[in-house]
């Protein structure tokens, strides 16, 4: 299953530059294994030492905010597009 | 601009780079807002508080200008400011409100006639446009509910920056059209704050824009620590004991408590406690409801409230002004649009501020912790009012009643007049 991951410009020194990449998972949780997979040291941005997100960070699959979802137990279809967005300030 | 130019650049100002609020992490003091290399936390601004220390007293802040230029020393730029005479607004003391919560000692912090649009964002676009054509940008943006889209449209036309700005499509046209008149490139994006802020983080990523309260927002966020400043030298050198705040990303709320320490680090005030209590909307509560649960992360809501200003369901500073409201022993709460509404009202009959839905919580959330004994009557109290009434007319233009309508004789306004004197409350006709 293919999915696109739009990826944020800090985290694109991993990426040789890519700001979105196409990767096979079929949930948030394989998606971040494979991301490390291709890109190693990645994954330890993303996540803290127990593997879990960092607070500071959303993913989005569809738009929609995994927190709405099932989290990084979110399961994933063909063609899905995953983005990873720092949190920013607002008003 | 490389780092040895920043370097030299820095070494006259009081700022030194930037550091990750989480692990400590330093970096330049460039276009950057997230702590890249380690955990993506939020970066903060790092100052030599020594050299501030040895450069301002009471009496240099009081000779200089009535802006927020006149704390220019805590505020993170290098060269001259974008001066447009934002800041020093008026702190009223708010007699009438007082007695009628039951209070001994209640002061409003007006930001609703702040310069040039009338909102506390201003202050924030002030510092941000000001770091941005530092930085080299030549076009500037951010994501906005409203106010902060007015602002930064109105501060990079008077300083010649090319602008783009995003807002959700629903916004009340008073917002709309106090951006549009600017003439920038306005996207009404179908959705709501937290997706237009989704989009504004792609547009970042590739258009190499100066976005306000995304590149830019560890400069942009320190503008709201001069709401601080100005209620310690308005209150005559001292602070407040209990302040009452809208919540929307937390921003505001932590930028109000840096302030405070930091006039109190450096000498300016005396340290004692301040009890810092946020206000939210039902219908938009994420902070409200963590606190109540006794949380220290968030869960993202969607927003459904007529304050569209503070509608923000994934909130990136909630976290922190969760922290600094037990540390104080304050609290956070939310209340209903009608209380909003009534809030709105409340404050407009009893101290002639006609502030927004944003104004309309706080006041309203004050008036519900007096009630709870949250707030003490002794206390002296600061209720930030951080925007204009006149942008958000929607919001109560069917709650206000309507004007009598009469024929220019003397007849007709003896019969209009006593009709009105005989309604109860309100001395409108009726909508």
């Amino acid at each position: 299953m293919a999915i696109q991951v739009l990826i944020p410009t800090p985290l694109q020194k991993f990426t040789n530059d890519e700001a979105s990449v196409s990767l096979e998972a079929a949930s948030i949780d394989g998606l971040l294994v494979a991301l490390e997979g291709r890109y190693p040291g990645i994954q330890a941005r993303l996540c803290d030492e127990n593997g879990k997100l960092r607070r500071f960070l959303n993913l989005y699959v569809n738009s929609e905010d995994i927190r709405f979802l099932d989290n990084q137990a979110t399961l994933l279809s063909d063609g899905d597009e995953v983005s990873i967005v720092p949190a920013v300030a607002g008003g | 601009m490389t780092g040895t130019d920043l370097t030299a650049t820095l070494s006259r100002s009081t700022f030194t780079g930037l550091r990750c609020k989480e692990c400590g992490h330093p970096y330049e003091a460039g276009a950057r807002h997230v702590c890249e290399d380690v955990c993506f936390g939020p970066l903060e601004v790092v100052y030599d508080y020594d050299a501030i220390r040895s450069r301002v007293s009471r009496a240099t802040i009081e000779a200089g200008p009535t802006s927020i230029w006149r704390y220019r020393e805590f505020l993170p730029v290098e060269g001259d400011p974008i001066d447009v005479g934002t800041g020093f607004t008026p702190l009223l003391k708010a007699d009438r409100l007082a007695r009628r919560l039951g209070l001994s000692s209640l002061y409003i912090k007006n930001d609703g006639v702040n310069m040039p649009t009338l909102s506390f964002k201003d202050r924030v676009v002030s510092v941000a446009l000001t770091r941005a054509r530092e930085l080299g940008f030549t076009t500037v943006s951010c994501a906005s509910t409203g106010n902060l889209a007015n602002s930064t449209a109105a501060i990079a036309a008077h300083a010649g920056l090319e602008c783009c700005v995003f807002i959700p499509s629903d916004l009340e046209l008073g917002k709309v059209l106090g951006t549009l008149v600017y003439n920038p490139t306005l996207m009404a994006v179908k959705g709501n704050y937290d997706q237009v802020n989704r989009l504004c983080s792609e547009v970042a990523n590739t258009y190499g824009w100066g976005f306000v309260n995304i590149n830019l927002r560890p400069y942009y966020s320190e503008g709201s620590k001069t709401l601080g400043y100005e209620v310690i030298e308005q209150l005559g050198w001292r602070l407040p004991d209990h302040i009452v705040a809208p919540l929307a990303s937390g921003s505001l709320f932590t930028k109000i408590r840096k302030g405070f320490d930091e006039f109190i680090k450096v000498g300016l005030v005396e340290e004692k406690p301040v009890r810092f209590s946020g206000a939210q909307a039902e219908g938009c509560s994420p902070i409200a409801q963590a606190f109540a649960a006794g949380r220290d992360f968030i869960t993202p809501v969607k927003p459904n409230t007529i304050a569209k200003s503070i509608a923000i369901g994934n909130p990136a500073d909630g976290p922190y002004a969760i922290d600094i409201a037990n540390r104080t022993g304050g609290t956070i709460a939310a209340v209903t649009d009608e209380e909003i509404i009534d809030g709105i009202k409340l404050l407009a009959e009893m101290e002639g501020v006609f502030t927004e839905t944003a104004g309309g919580t706080t006041i309203a959330v004050l008036k519900k912790l007096v009630e709870q004994g949250k707030i003490d009557p002794s206390e002296t109290t600061v209720a930030y009012i951080t925007g204009n009434g006149l942008k958000t007319t929607e919001a109560i233009a069917s709650c206000i009643g309507a004007p009598y309508t009469i024929e220019p004789q003397l007849a007709s306004f003896n019969a209009a007049w006593e009709q009105s004197q005989a309604s109860h409350g309100s001395k409108a006709a009726p909508a």
